[in-house]
């Protein structure tokens, strides 16, 4: 059943994908609202569903067997909801143990998008560290490899790419968060084959929106946006507010659904990965790949109602 | 690490307070009724403390030193390396420490001297920290709404134990002394900020340890005759 159910989700996924192709390609169009939000990778063209899950802090729980069913039972739900990328580092503690915990306890799911990093100062020994995360998850191997934070970037890359063109590995990312260090980050984007960036974008801190978002539709690489709620601190400075009447017009029930469809509805962005220990959240969260998706106005009222709070 | 400034103390913190607390009580579980025996040591050194005796401090420095020991390989190298990398690198420092205590500590005089006086003197700021750590540091849990199988005992979690060593040391007569609060502290500075980041009220005592060693060990008004 539950099997089915996925399917069918990660079908109307890709068809839904396939039909928007055309309007992501151009990069520059809103999604028409009404439109149910799905991606496409720019450089592949492959659906993607543009909520994913991120591991930051909620899946560092140690070898705590309880916790780690909490993380299973979020993923569980990621993936029943038609959930893909699930990101981790090695620098998240446990985290990527307890994906491949997640992952074996659900049988490992087919709708899964590997991404994780390397984050290593030594460029040498980077691909010790990308096997041990490997085998850390239990794939046979990543869709997705980012070097994390930018760390010693030349040489990573150099690895990364190897192994892309080698079979090894499907996509090829770099990531920073917090808005720091764009101007380096523009400089890859601009010289390096890049099929994804990683970067920190919501609601409040738009800096990206300059620069960064056009130039990785200009360069086609896809975006996938971290710390959508500000780790939590914008959602906990919203609680207090009620929801806006125009809530309604683009079918959300909740701030965080504000957060995550404003997110998503930008041209550019291809999925943003918010991370929670809940399964409460994960399902909200989920929740706002579905129903209108607002327009580049209904998006310049939603910024301007949040900035006036 | 670049435009360091950029970041802050909940930036370093890698798991969530729920982790960190159900790590400490997961430990306590499992070390049970080990805690009776590290509070029972505890009082001992403050007996000890109180009526020295010619082998006592010898004594105290070994118990302090097996107790260092004891923390860097059962919490910090089996249990809190699982959430935090970093503990991997904070071990060796407490196996150092323990290796201190055992060499420059055995050579102090550990004792509550009535001669170094004053309510703001080492000697008073270091008993009060000491049984801070060993009766008041235990029941914060409690006081913060969690369990009391999650009581930080002094001798089991880093944090009461490097407070009580910072309030013995400043208690403690002989040369290189302070060689003896420079890891204390940096893991007083280190738990404050790992408290800080979750935002835990008793994070400020940590800091206010290391605040309170750091000043009476380096403010003239603080500086003792050594008696060796």
């Amino acid at each position: 059943m539950t099997a089915t159910r996925r399917a069918i989700l990660q079908g109307a996924l890709a068809a839904t994908a396939m039909a928007m192709q055309p309007a992501f390609a151009g990069a520059q169009a809103y999604p028409q609202a009404g439109a149910p939000a799905a991606r496409r990778i720019p450089s592949t063209g492959e659906a993607i569903p543009p909520v994913g899950l991120g591991t930051w802090i909620t899946f560092n729980v140690g070898d705590d067997d309880e916790l780690r069913d909490e993380c299973a039972a979020v993923m569980d739900a990621f993936f029943r909801a038609g959930g893909g990328m699930i990101d981790s580092s090695p620098m998240y503690g446990s985290a990527q143990q307890v994906v491949g915990y997640g992952l074996r306890k659900l049988g490992q799911p087919k709708g899964l998008i590997s991404a994780d990093k390397v984050w290593i100062s030594s460029g040498s020994r980077g691909p010790s560290q990308i096997e041990e995360s490997r085998s850390l998850w239990g794939v046979p191997r990543f869709d997705l490899l980012q070097v994390h934070n930018l760390l010693s970037w030349e040489e990573h890359l150099k690895t990364l790419f190897a192994m892309k063109a080698a079979g090894r590995l499907r996509y090829v990312g770099i990531t920073t968060s917090e808005g720091r260090r764009h101007d380096l980050l523009e400089t890859i984007m601009a010289s390096q084959p890049l099929d994804f960036v990683q970067l920190t974008y919501n609601i409040v801190d738009r800096e990206v929106e300059e620069r960064i978002l056009p130039l990785a539709a200009n360069r086609g690489i896809g975006v996938i946006v971290n710390r959508p709620f500000q780790q939590g601190v914008l959602l906990r400075r919203l609680s207090g507010q009620p929801l806006p009447a125009w809530a309604g017009d683009i079918g959300v029930s909740s701030w965080a659904q504000v957060v995550l469809k404003f997110i998503i509805s930008h041209p550019a962005v291809t999925v943003a990965i918010p991370a929670t220990s809940q399964v409460a959240h994960v399902r909200e969260n989920m929740a706002a790949m579905s129903g209108p998706m607002p327009d580049a106005a209904m998006r310049r009222r939603m910024a301007e109602h949040v900035r006036a709070l | 690490m670049p435009e360091w400034w950029t970041y802050s103390a909940e930036d370093f913190l890698l798991f969530s307070p729920r982790a960190y607390w159900r790590l400490i009580e997961r430990h306590n579980e499992a070390l049970w009724p080990a805690q009776v025996l590290a509070l029972l040591l505890g009082i001992a050194i403050l007996w000890f403390l109180l009526r020295p005796r010619p082998w006592s401090h010898r004594l105290i420095a070994g118990s302090l030193a097996i107790l260092w020991g004891w923390v860097a390989w059962s919490f910090l190298w089996e249990r809190y390396a699982t959430i935090n990398w970093a503990a991997v690198y904070m071990a060796p420092l407490f196996a150092l420490q323990a290796v201190l205590l055992a060499s420059v500590g055995g050579r102090l005089r550990w004792s509550f001297d009535r001669s170094v006086r004053g309510m703001v003197g080492p000697g008073s700021v270091g008993l009060g920290l000491f049984l801070y750590a060993l009766v008041l540091h235990p029941l914060t849990a409690s006081l913060m709404g969690r369990p009391m199988r999650g009581a930080e005992v002094f001798g089991i979690m880093p944090d009461p134990t490097a407070i009580a060593t910072v309030g013995l040391v400043l208690m403690a007569a002989g040369r290189w002394s302070w060689l003896l609060l420079v890891i204390p502290l940096l893991w007083c500075f280190a738990g404050w900020l790992t408290l800080y980041g979750m935002g835990a009220a008793e994070s400020w005592v940590l800091l206010a340890a290391a605040g309170a060693g750091a000043a009476l060990a380096v403010l003239p008004v603080a500086r003792r005759q050594d008696s060796d």
